[in-house]
């Protein structure tokens, strides 16, 4: 196997790994593209986690998703998980590694969810700086992932877009694109989903999530959709993910299901979904070429 | 307004459901839904709630997911994660639940509380090779009595007056098993290898793991424990607590 | 008991249970673990499945973020003691 080499994910379907399914995935070795996991759970000093995590990168290309770095805090980085984080990624040598354009720790406290920041020249400097330091801190480039959003700040003057360019512009970082979030965010505040994707630098993508939205009201009745991830990918997001793959080509594609996760099966199936649409565009490309 | 100014701006109304929404807010109607608002707030109470009832499952079974969210929602309320490190959070909920009025009705609750704090930690704890017996056979007896061992990595011990380990243990299954015998009980939680066990030791070795535990020799241990217990086996204690792995090897060149 | 009496006790009561004990020999770790039921009660627990809290990147549709009225009263399992002595059973309820 040669799949551990690689020095990217490959563009397939991948998975969460999760605790219940350790024993399931070294047994039945599936075929999944590559396997994500979150860095924090594995900054324990040791035990199962660590064990199940080293026999799993042996098998599969590994995938690294950080949440709680708070690149978009206002103040600075935590210097000691920026340590954490790099002795990891020496460990585990993941393929990729990821993290969020959001803020989750305030003061001491960690305050675990992703929350948004306002995009301005001051919150563009200061995420950049940010970017810089921890792709300084852990030695390679990192992947910033667009969020999903419940709400907009009055002082933003920059586009979401063309703010992750600009970080990735500024850092030389990649960009990961939640195509959940984009239908989430967009869903939100009445924008256009299929405009966003049109718009987004595809060419800075090392990787897509894809995730199942739950939908409710706000007060005024209209439709507020949350990025829950306890769901499989609903049909509007798939449909927006093979118009992104249609632009973008063939993309590394987490399926993230963290909520009320199911028997292995079902998170298979998933992948299963997500590698046919992958084939067909490959098969489309290929026919492309052939034609031109 | 400046950014981290703004930004604690948001914090602070996050934290408190009471306040109002912070300035600077907007959504697609050109004014700040409050229910969009309360989707962070949520995000944060829920997730931190959820994790105490994962690391707390068998508390959560004792007082039932009303009460358990309840008390964890107060807990959360003032105690924050210090750090990103989830798998760390709910440390000290033991001792909150010891102080929690609505749960004084069941004294036995933050014992068990402790015991899963435990067995968390242990699962996460640094990997190590327990001591053997092959360390301690061959040496003189002065030597014996003056050894100080250490406590593997992994390894709490829990005393209780309650049934704790019994009780934890009933809860394991989807079915509740009685618990025959309602009586104070010693608990060692310990990964000496990948799996985390959870033993009850015998009543009478109680107080010499404890003192163990606590950095003393195992003379002194011993002595103590026999003055309350001239029938405390020392030898059996001592080979049991090490077949279980409760303690960390030590280099040859670190015994006298 | 003055030091090296004590010392002598404790080093002729360990010689007896390694001799009984039956694996005076050097142990390995995982001849150990295989041996627990020699020792104490040996409770059976949970695996991996319940390996406690982790991180969650989602956000959740449950509503729970409301004050503190607190009305509740523990409403699990519960404990019921026989006449009140050192005896009890644990069972579960109905809600």
């Amino acid at each position: 196997m040669n799949a551990v080499a690689r020095e990217s994910l490959p563009a397939r379907a991948g998975l969460g790994l999760k605790p219940e399914h350790y024993g399931h995935v070294l047994e039945a070795r599936p075929d999944v593209g590559f396997f994500e996991v979150h860095a924090e759970n594995y900054m324990g000093a040791g035990g199962p986690p660590h064990r199940y995590l080293e026999a799993v990168a042996s098998l599969y290309p590994l995938s690294l998703h950080g949440v709680g770095l708070s690149i978009g805090a206002a103040g600075p980085l935590d210097t000691a998980h920026l340590r954490r984080l790099r002795e990891l990624i020496d460990r585990y040598r993941p393929q990729s590694f990821s993290e969020h354009l959001a803020w989750s720790t305030h003061d001491t406290g960690f305050l675990n969810d992703l929350l948004p920041l306002p995009y301005t020249p001051e919150t563009l400097a200061r995420v950049s700086e940010h970017v810089d330091e921890a792709q300084q801190a852990i030695g390679r480039q990192l992947l910033l992932e667009n969020p999903s959003t419940y709400l907009l700040f009055t002082e933003s003057t920059i586009d979401e877009i063309d703010f992750l360019e600009a970080v990735a512009a500024r850092t030389g970082c990649g960009l990961l694109l939640d195509v959940n979030n984009v239908m989430v965010s967009c869903v939100n505040h009445r924008l256009d989903p299929a405009a966003y994707i049109d718009r987004f630098p595809v060419e800075r993508v090392g990787e897509i999530h894809l995730a199942g939205y739950d939908e409710t009201v706000d007060g005024a009745g209209d439709r507020l959709l949350i990025d829950a991830h306890g769901s499989p990918v609903k049909t509007d997001v798939m449909a927006l993910y093979d118009l992104t793959l249609a632009r973008a080509g063939p993309l590394p594609t987490l399926i993230e299901w963290d909520n009320d996760v199911p028997a292995f099966p079902t998170l298979h199936a998933e992948a299963v979904r997500v590698d046919a649409l992958l084939a067909g565009q490959a098969a489309r490309r290929n026919h492309l070429k052939r034609a031109g | 307004m400046e950014f981290t100014a703004s930004q604690h701006a948001f914090a602070q109304a996050l934290l408190h459901a009471d306040q109002p929404l912070p300035p600077g807010l907007t959504g697609a109607r050109g004014t700040a839904d409050e229910a969009r608002f309360a989707v962070y707030r949520n995000n944060v109470h829920v997730g931190l709630t959820r994790a105490l009832a994962q690391r707390f499952g068998v508390s959560e079974k004792l007082v039932g997911p009303d009460f358990f969210v309840g008390m964890a929602r107060a807990y959360a309320q003032d105690r924050k994660p210090s750090s990103p490190l989830i798998i760390d959070y709910g440390d000290e909920f033991p001792d909150f639940i010891a102080g929690f009025a609505p749960a004084r009705a069941l004294p036995y609750l933050p014992d068990v509380a402790r015991l899963e704090a435990a067995w968390t930690r242990a699962y996460h704890a640094a990997d190590a090779a327990p001591l053997t017996l092959a360390v301690l056979a061959p040496l003189a007896p002065e030597d014996l009595a003056t050894l100080i061992l250490r406590p593997h990595p992994s390894a709490a011990l829990l005393r209780s007056p309650h049934p704790v380990g019994s009780i934890w243990a009933a809860h394991q299954g989807t079915d509740v098993t009685p618990v025959d015998d309602w009586r104070p009980e010693t608990v060692l939680v310990v990964r000496p290898e990948m799996a985390v066990n959870v033993h009850v030791l015998p009543v009478r070795d109680g107080l010499f793991a404890a003192l163990l535990f606590a950095g003393g020799s195992l003379g002194a241990a011993a002595e103590a424990t026999l003055a309350e217990d001239p029938g405390f086996d020392f030898g059996a204690a001592l080979v049991g607590l090490l077949t279980l792995g409760a303690f960390a090897a030590i280099a040859q060149g670190d015994v006298p | 008991m003055n030091r090296s009496t004590l010392a002598l006790a404790l080093a002729g009561s360990l010689a007896t249970a390694l001799a009984g004990a039956a694996f005076a020999a050097p142990l390995a770790p995982e001849k150990m673990v295989g041996n627990e039921k020699c020792y104490g009660v040996s409770l059976k627990g949970q695996n991996d499945c319940a390996a406690g809290a982790g991180t969650t990147c989602a956000g959740t549709s449950t509503m729970d973020y409301q004050g503190n009225a607190w009305k509740a009263v523990p409403k699990g399992t519960c404990v019921t003691m026989k006449g009140g002595m050192h005896m009890g059973s644990l069972a579960p309820i109905k809600s």
